[in-house]
């Protein structure tokens, strides 16, 4: 009967165990066809199966429809299909030969902006739909100022319904300088913006014959090329420790690791690193995952590190590099996103979570509240109500071994949690600390 | 030693890897009691390697929790504790018999085991004060469980509602909970069934054997093949057949279907997975067919 060990190790399995990952964050509304876009993605990528598209074509025709809708294939809830609507990220997943990917799909009303927050939070990619009838929305313009404020580094305007404007080259160029001129106040590093059409398929897997006017790649043939590997800082070691490894059995009596996952840079035996906050120094005797030592430990590695002295290291710590390391800071400057319906004050106080240290936090002030559309920054505030984002300045119970979030989006990131209730109020992005 | 990274890359099976170990890591560090649910099914024995991984060479800081239905396979019961023996792990099995019994879970003779699970799942954590429970929930499965958090917030009545998740952002999990409450956690979120069966190939992890393709007496009933035992006799002019069958999923062996199959080893399964047209869940469980929001219910209720 079955087993494991076979030899059998086809072409197919093999080169699947090697596929890389992409993971890319959706924003447009029902009506720019984005459910469409992603239902097409995950039909032409031969990722829906026979039952769920049977389910949808029933639906479609109990509902009069003349085309499958293919936005049903992604509508969740039952009262999302009632309300037509989608309320909350949902993440969807797909792969084709190179690579595999986990689309984080989220809802574009405004009221949702802490669901794209949390969306493009994990996103190497973003991707905004527009209706080629109607161009740059508000709404697709605050969508990139997300994506930018979260850094995603890579950015796709796909200009949707171009068969509804008859694959008019004029739109596409008016619609793509226009996005151009406004990306330049952002920070996107790279930009492709694709003519498709979600509902009939063009550019979106397979090339249109529509556009002989477009030259760039399809929609499918950009996800799976887009290098992302190098998006990652591979120079400033940064490993906060998650956990200390202590098996208290006869085996492994004086076992002591800590656990962790790398946030930067590499760590090698033999490297000589500084714990934080206490600053003592000691060098790296080992790094392990399982029972295998690897040579290099890099992000997103969880790895169990070893040092040479019997330093003392627990959960909350970082170990770094004595010339390159953070310098713990209880006054954090900060970009924060609100997401619950009490608006944030000053001297309010709140949990707050950074990599793996928790302590408290207060406001001391709120600087400006960003308008996402204008880029306006309204230094009269005073407050940051839901779904609002503004500049903050908060100081810490605890010090915190963080980065800006623009050097680290993992050492540079923390989440506010209301005491009382314990839920998720707020995402921070810092921009300093001292 | 390992030495194939030259170029800072890690394969997307790597990735999910490390990303549930972080998980496992940080549930171990921040909550007081935590327990990992554990069916005997591929995708916990894939969970229950992975913390092994995690707090290798430490035991698990975690007993496992079994909810037995009494209408488990033998061959699941038997790999499980393969598995709770060489980890040297710490078992606890919650009866839906006794429950039954004890008046927890009322038997009508019509809702399946399957269903019947969870009333005695929420009487094994509130009875034993677990504060978090692991699950093997993949967001592949199903378009309910494609919104669910990796932390996945349950009220004092085991409840989930889709429509108060707390926002989770980067790898920050908010643990906070109060007395009564549990988190439910999904190490497996990003991974696909497809995943799965890589993982399982790579690490040679141990299974049930029922997963690779046998012969077996089969019936068809309503358009899945049932498997022909104490439960499962022919009815009307339903004929038994022997067949090469496997099954895709193991739950209650009078509720799951197998489908027909020459896969004997996991290269074989992967590459039929990976050509397959009908979903896992679709094809095999009757208790996901009454409707197309039976899932979105169940686990409102308290389900996986």
């Amino acid at each position: 009967m079955g087993s494991n060990e076979s030899q059998t190790n086809d072409s197919h399995t093999v080169a699947q165990l090697e596929m890389d990952l992409l993971r890319f964050a959706t924003a447009g509304s029902v009506d720019d066809g984005k459910s469409t876009l992603i239902g097409r993605l995950l039909l032409d990528s031969k990722s829906i199966f026979e039952d769920q598209l049977e389910a949808v074509e029933s639906t479609s025709q109990s509902k009069g429809y003349d085309y499958t809708d293919l936005a049903l294939l992604t509508d969740g809830l039952r009262s999302e299909r009632e309300q037509g609507i989608t309320i909350d990220v949902a993440y969807r997943y797909f792969a084709t030969p190179s690579r595999k990917f986990i689309i984080a799909d989220t809802p574009g009303h405004i009221q949702y902006t802490r669901n794209m927050v949390t969306g493009a939070s994990t996103a190497d990619l973003g991707l905004v739909l527009v209706d080629a009838r109607q161009g740059l929305t508000e709404q697709s313009r605050r969508h990139a100022v997300l994506l930018s404020l979260l850094r995603v580094p890579h950015l796709v305007l796909a200009i949707n319904k171009m068969d509804l404007v008859d694959w008019s080259q004029d739109v596409y160029d008016k619609i793509q300088k226009e996005f151009t001129t406004f990306a330049t106040k952002l920070n996107i590093p790279d930009l492709e913006v694709i003519p498709i059409s979600a509902l009939q398929g063009d550019n979106v897997v397979n090339r249109s014959e529509n556009t002989p006017w477009y030259s760039g790649p399809t929609l499918m043939h950009h996800l799976e090329n887009v290098h992302v590997a190098s998006d990652r800082d591979l120079v400033d070691t940064r490993f906060p420790v998650q956990y200390v490894i202590r098996p208290k059995s006869d085996q492994y009596h004086d076992f002591r690791g800590y656990a962790g996952q790398v946030a930067g840079g590499v760590l090698k035996k033999g490297d000589e690193v500084v714990v934080l906050p206490s600053g003592m120094t000691s060098t790296i005797s080992r790094v392990e995952l399982f029972d295998n030592e690897v040579s290099e430990a890099f992000p997103p590695m969880s790895v169990t590190v070893h040092l040479e002295d019997d330093v003392d290291v627990s959960r909350g710590d970082m170990i770094a590099r004595p010339k390159n390391a953070p310098k713990p800071s209880q006054d954090i400057d900060a970009m924060v996103c609100w997401m619950t319906n009490e608006p944030l004050r000053p001297r309010q106080k709140l949990a707050i979570k950074h990599t793996t240290r928790t302590g408290r936090a207060m406001v001391k002030d709120i600087q400006y509240r960003l308008d996402v559309n204008s880029l306006h920054r309204d230094q009269e505030a005073g407050e940051l109500g839901l779904n609002e984002i503004g500049r903050v300045q908060l100081r810490t119970t605890v010090p915190l071994l963080c980065d800006p979030y623009s050097k680290n989006r993992t050492t540079g990131s923390f989440i506010l949690i209301d005491e009382a209730t314990g839920v998720t109020v707020g995402a921070g992005m810092i921009n300093s600390a001292t | 030693m390992t030495n194939t990274h030259v170029d800072y890359q890690l394969s997307q099976l790597d990735q999910l890897e490390a990303e549930s170990i972080h998980i496992f890591r940080e549930v171990a560090a921040e909550f007081e009691k935590p327990v990992l649910m554990f069916s005997g099914g591929k995708d916990s024995i894939v969970m229950l390697r992975l913390a092994e991984k995690a707090f290798f060479p430490a035991k698990l800081p975690f007993p496992l929790l079994q909810v037995d239905t009494g209408l488990d396979f033998d061959e699941v019961l038997s790999t499980r504790d393969s598995w709770v023996e060489r980890l040297g792990a710490r078992m606890i099995i919650a009866s839906v018999e006794d429950a039954i019994a004890a008046g927890h879970v009322v038997d009508d003779g019509k809702t399946s085991r399957n269903r019947q699970q969870i009333g005695a799942l929420l009487n094994a954590i509130e009875e034993n004060g677990f504060t978090a429970a692991f699950g093997g929930g993949r967001r592949d499965e199903e378009k309910a469980r494609a919104k669910e958090r990796v932390y996945s917030h349950r009220d004092d009545f085991g409840q989930w509602d889709p429509k108060m998740q707390r926002p989770e952002l980067w790898s920050l999990y908010n643990g906070r909970i109060h007395a009564g409450e549990h988190m439910r956690i999904f190490p497996l979120s990003n991974w696909t069934e497809l995943d799965i069966w890589h993982y399982i190939h790579r690490e040679q992890i141990q299974i049930p054997q029922i997963y690779f393709a046998h012969e077996r007496e089969v019936i068809e009933r309503d358009g899945m093949l049932l498997s022909l035992g104490p439960e499962i006799q022919p009815k009307g002019n339903e004929k038994v057949e022997t067949k090469m069958v496997r099954f895709r999923t193991v739950g209650d062996r009078t509720q799951t279907g197998c489908v027909e199959s020459v896969a004997t080893d996991t290269a074989a399964i992967i590459d039929e997975i990976a050509i397959a047209r009908v979903t896992e869940r679709g094809a095999t469980r009757g208790d996901d067919r009454f409707s197309e929001a039976a899932m979105e219910d169940r686990k409102k209720e308290g389900y996986f």
